[in-house]
């Protein structure tokens, strides 16, 4: 499966980087033209508490990046008692973009071959217990699915971000519960030997 | 629900050390409990996890005064519990403990109020006394319209949060809860785990044994069991939002 062109953008700065945010800024520009405050709210208002762990200024870049790759125009709009802002259309080629974005069915996968081999290999050459690899894995992502799970809680009911948590929530059980699976099969395997 | 009181208190309210417990004899003898240690301080919440058998069970019933160990030690607030006599024992589960279990265990013939002023009025406070901290509590498991109903009439997460709530009348030192959510549907779960995530934020100090991720996932501490002896301890601490931005396909 082909990456999105911008999985290959690294921003110099820190933070965490939306992968598709390129795709994102341009579809929630298909109804209107914004400005990037604008569009920086709508992203932060879906992603709840994760926002913060987003990077502040991408939005910014981002926009710009896009205005020079021809996908939005700009327009400077005058104010009052503050500096001009820019506002941002989406352009033909950018209406093209979200279009082909939206019908994408890629998928970020999961990876359980690496931890699977990890498992067998540790196991032939008795390097580890790969019972003992598979509790401390266990608790790992246990810890993880307690700092989603209080997000979650902290969120209003019904919130959109909640949603987006629950998400982060069921593939952490999912995981967990294959770890349970390789429990029960090294264990076996060990009472075999 | 609102936030739930509980007393302040200092030092360790449970403590286990070396506790070992057998089930049979000769051959047949099955090793429950191996040379375990524990101390859960005040206002801790803490979730033990194991496969079947592992013995999780077993050490809540030792904590609890429910069985008794075959060797070790166990200490509730400052008094060892393993060598009270039954009238003792049970007059200290009555006072100091709260049980949740999986099967609510509640009066079927007694409605949600009376289940949950029982075991005040079991404890020697006054019928009055027994019933406002009943109807408080029903409330603060938000069941308050649901006081005059029989068990029967209440949905499977409706009656484990009357059981909670029971669990609280005395206002013990510590609940001990095992497989809250074993007979539950998610959605029952999710109110059951909301329920415990503000006992936890009240400072109640709680065992919990399940198997349920996202039960274990309230507590503060999370302890794993494997053949009757512990295997693995992790504070699930309240940290940063920034490794859940990766699960969430933020990427750095």
């Amino acid at each position: 499966m082909p990456e999105p062109a911008a999985a290959t953008i690294k921003e110099p700065s820190h933070g965490y980087q939306l992968r598709v945010v390129q795709e994102v800024l341009l579809a929630l520009l298909a109804t209107k033209a914004s400005h990037g405050y604008e569009l920086r709210a709508r992203l932060q208002l879906a992603l709840g508490p994760l926002a913060e762990a987003l990077n502040a200024g991408q939005v910014y870049v981002t926009l710009s990046r896009l205005e020079k790759a021809g996908s939005v125009t700009s327009e400077r709009v005058g104010q009052s008692d503050r500096p001009d802002r820019k506002v941002y259309e989406l352009s033909a080629a950018g209406r093209e973009r979200v279009a082909e974005w939206l019908k994408d069915t890629s998928w970020p996968k999961p990876a359980p071959a690496e931890f699977h081999l990890k498992l067998v290999a540790a196991a032939a050459a008795g390097l580890a217990d790969p019972v003992r690899l598979v509790d401390v894995q266990r608790h790992a992502l246990l810890a993880e699915l307690a700092a989603a799970q209080r997000a979650a809680l902290a969120d209003p009911d019904g919130s959109v971000a909640g949603l987006l948590l629950e998400g982060v929530v069921l593939r952490l059980q999912a995981d967990l519960r294959w770890l349970e699976a390789c429990g029960r099969y090294w264990t076996d395997t060990k009472g075999r030997r | 629900m609102s936030v739930i009181e509980s007393p302040p208190r200092t030092g360790v309210v449970v403590r286990a050390h070396a506790l070992e417990k057998e089930y049979g004899e000769g051959e047949g003898v099955v090793q429950a409990l191996d040379a375990v240690e524990l101390e859960v301080a005040p206002g801790e919440t803490v979730a033990v996890m194991g496969p079947s058998g592992c013995g999780k069970s077993t050490l809540l019933h030792l904590l609890g005064g429910l069985e008794r160990p075959s060797a070790g030690e166990v200490w509730l607030a400052g008094r060892r519990i393993d060598r009270l006599s039954e009238k003792a024992l049970a007059r200290m589960r009555r006072q100091a403990i709260g049980f949740v279990f999986q099967a609510f265990h509640l009066m079927d013939e007694l409605t949600a109020l009376e289940n949950v002023e029982l075991p005040a009025l079991l404890a020697g406070r006054t019928p009055r006394a027994a019933r406002r901290r009943a109807t408080e509590l029903l409330d603060q498991v938000g069941l308050a319209d649901r006081a005059d109903h029989l068990p029967s009439a209440l949905s499977g997460g409706q009656r484990q949060r009357v059981a909670i709530g029971r669990a609280l009348s005395n206002e013990p030192l510590l609940v001990l809860a095992d497989e809250p959510t074993g007979n539950l549907d998610t959605a029952a779960t999710l109110d059951v785990l909301r329920l415990l995530d503000s006992l936890r934020s009240a400072g109640q100090t709680l065992v919990i044994v399940t198997h349920e991720e996202r039960v274990a996932a309230t507590a503060d501490r999370l302890i794993s069991m494997r053949d009757g002896a512990f295997v693995e301890e992790t504070r699930l601490t309240r940290g940063s939002t920034g490794r859940l931005g990766e699960l969430a396909g933020l990427e750095s």
